[in-house]
């Protein structure tokens, strides 16, 4: 199993579901969150005094599937989440060693 | 003389009959409704007004603890101007035009028939309630400047003397019968001197004495809701009509004209300090507009009842470009923790407010006042820099020695750990945001 964290431009999250959705990914986490990579922070003024914002809000996305499925779910996101310019985010795969479901207590590839 | 003469016939019109041949002075209802209601719209500056104004400008663990600052001080302030700080401030003359007697205390004879020295036409009381409201407001503006970091019960203990020892006395000197600036002519139709110099100075000898915030100017400490400041502005502008058109003491032609002076500076300010803004740093924002609306509101209390509408207009306008630069560059370049401009908005707008009345008050506008200097007058502007020197050194001076008692004894600021966790766990034990 693989699990995939997307972090996205949070206007792009209803476009990344759908195209999950498409591919049949019946569930995901998501969470606001705030970080920077290349786009870097903007500034903000009140009342003369100037403000360095370094962490912009982004969505994070977790999803956890099969090996087979997890290269299509790369795939899907980066091109729901493209936008071209500086700022779209990155996609993070790592190996997930199990899954419970824990109303049932299935384990492994049943629990997802 | 004839000048003088042709004054009296003016004031004439504009008081009823009933003040002069030593007939008994008679309530008019229309007055004394117009002064119930500005004693209302001048509570309403303080709570919510000032409130959400400065409470929006802090960061979201000190919300409620900066609401709590301006409503406590209503409901204390009420009390003590009931008990003796309405006779400190307008009882019976005590040495020499310094302070009022005591013999007003806990209101003694101050009834609901007129006291022709203050309002020929309105109940004493009245006169008594809507002057309570000045009181509330004026220590509730200081509380812009130790924002964030003062203990709350040395909070409540420096506001009790302060309002006692410096706001009760200079609202003597300027405002009672016998009160020394009072008979020296220096003019201040709404409080600009008592209320926004005195709190404006006095804020930044607060801001000193408790010392900056923990990691200010290294840390973020950007307004946590700027929605919150624009209700607040909003209410504040609103407030202040019963604030300086209520102060002619009557629903008549005086009335209107500071209505129309204080709603014109206020716009002519909030344009100036957003020009300014967006020529110095490339957008205009919404807290400078707010920001520069109340500038123009605190520079037009002294003028409004004295000043036309293009010399409101003009003194507006510059209000919000020297509250600009007091703001946006004196604070930073001194690096004292003004936090949320009390000084920088109060102070500086309400001295250049008592300045510009020197310049721009034309006694056609109201006989009761005198000329300016752009109208002719030359004696005028001497006064006013006297009434701004006396209430900013004697402010200072107390404030000080007030500060550094409660220090000595209390404290004045909160605990490290506590003034990093904020004041509304550390002082009240509550949120203000439960989501």
């Amino acid at each position: 199993m693989k699990k995939i964290e997307a972090i996205i431009k949070p206007f792009k999250l209803d476009d990344v579901k759908k195209a999950l959705n498409e591919i049949n990914i019946e569930g995901m986490t998501i969470t606001e969150v705030k970080g920077f990579g290349r786009q870097k922070g903007h500034s903000e003024f009140y009342r003369g005094a100037e403000y360095t914002v370094d962490f912009l809000p982004k969505i994070k996305i977790e999803v956890v599937t099969t090996e087979e499925m997890a290269l299509k779910v790369v795939d899907a996101i980066m091109a729901a989440a493209k936008t071209g310019k500086i700022g779209d985010g990155k996609i993070f795969v790592s190996a997930v060693e199990d899954t419970v479901r824990i109303r049932t207590g299935e384990r492994g590839k049943e629990a997802l | 003389m004839p000048k003088k003469i042709l004054s009296m016939m003016l004031l004439y019109l504009f008081l009823p009959a009933t003040v002069f041949a030593g007939t008994p002075a008679k309530v008019d209802s229309g007055d004394t409704a117009w002064v119930l209601v500005s004693a209302a719209l001048v509570l309403l500056m303080t709570a919510p007004g000032l409130a959400l104004f400065y409470s929006g400008m802090v960061r979201k663990k000190n919300v409620l603890g900066t609401i709590m600052q301006s409503f406590a001080l209503l409901c204390i302030i009420s009390i003590q101007w009931i008990l003796w700080g309405y006779s400190v401030s307008f009882g019976p003359d005590k040495l020499g035009g310094l302070v009022g007697g005591l013999e007003w205390v806990g209101l003694k004879g101050v009834g609901l028939l007129p006291n022709p020295d203050y309002a020929a036409t309105i109940p004493h009381q009245c006169f008594m309630v809507y002057q309570m409201m000045f009181a509330v407001i004026t220590p509730a503006l200081i509380t812009g400047s130790f924002a964030e970091r003062m203990k709350f019960s040395s909070f409540i203990v420096f506001s009790i003397l302060w309002t006692t020892l410096v706001y009760d006395p200079i609202a003597h000197w300027v405002w009672a019968t016998g009160g020394w600036l009072h008979d020296l002519g220096a003019l201040d139709f709404a409080g600009g001197t008592v209320v926004h110099i005195s709190s404006g100075v006095s804020a930044l000898v607060a801001a000193l004495v408790i010392g900056r915030r923990q990691g200010y100017m290294a840390e973020t400490m950007a307004p946590h809701s700027l929605p919150l400041t624009l209700i607040g502005a909003g209410l504040l502008w609103f407030g202040w009509f019963g604030f300086n058109a209520g102060s002619a003491l009557g629903a008549n032609g005086l009335a209107v004209s500071a209505f129309v002076a204080t709603n014109t500076a206020a716009a002519a300010a909030a344009l100036s300090w957003s020009a300014v803004e967006w020529l110095h740093r490339g957008k205009p924002t919404i807290l400078g507009l707010a920001s520069g609306l109340v500038a123009g509101l605190v520079a037009v209390t002294p003028a409004a009842g004295f000043v036309g509408p293009i010399s409101a207009m003009l003194l507006g306008a510059a209000a919000g470009v020297i509250c600009y630069f007091s703001v946006s560059f004196m604070k930073p370049t001194l690096k004292y923790d003004d936090s949320l401009d009390a000084f920088g908005v109060h102070g500086v707008g309400g001295m250049w407010g008592a300045v510009a009345t020197g310049l721009f008050a034309s006694a056609a506008v109201n006989p009761a006042g005198a000329n300016g200097l752009f109208f002719g007058g030359s004696a005028l502007v001497g006064k006013q820099l006297i009434a701004i020197a006396a209430s900013a050194a004697y402010s200072a001076v107390f404030t000080f020695i007030l500060l550094k008692i409660i220090d000595a004894v209390m404290g004045l600021r909160v605990a490290q750990e506590d003034e990093v966790m904020g004041l509304d766990l550390s002082q009240h034990s509550e949120s203000g945001y439960n989501m």
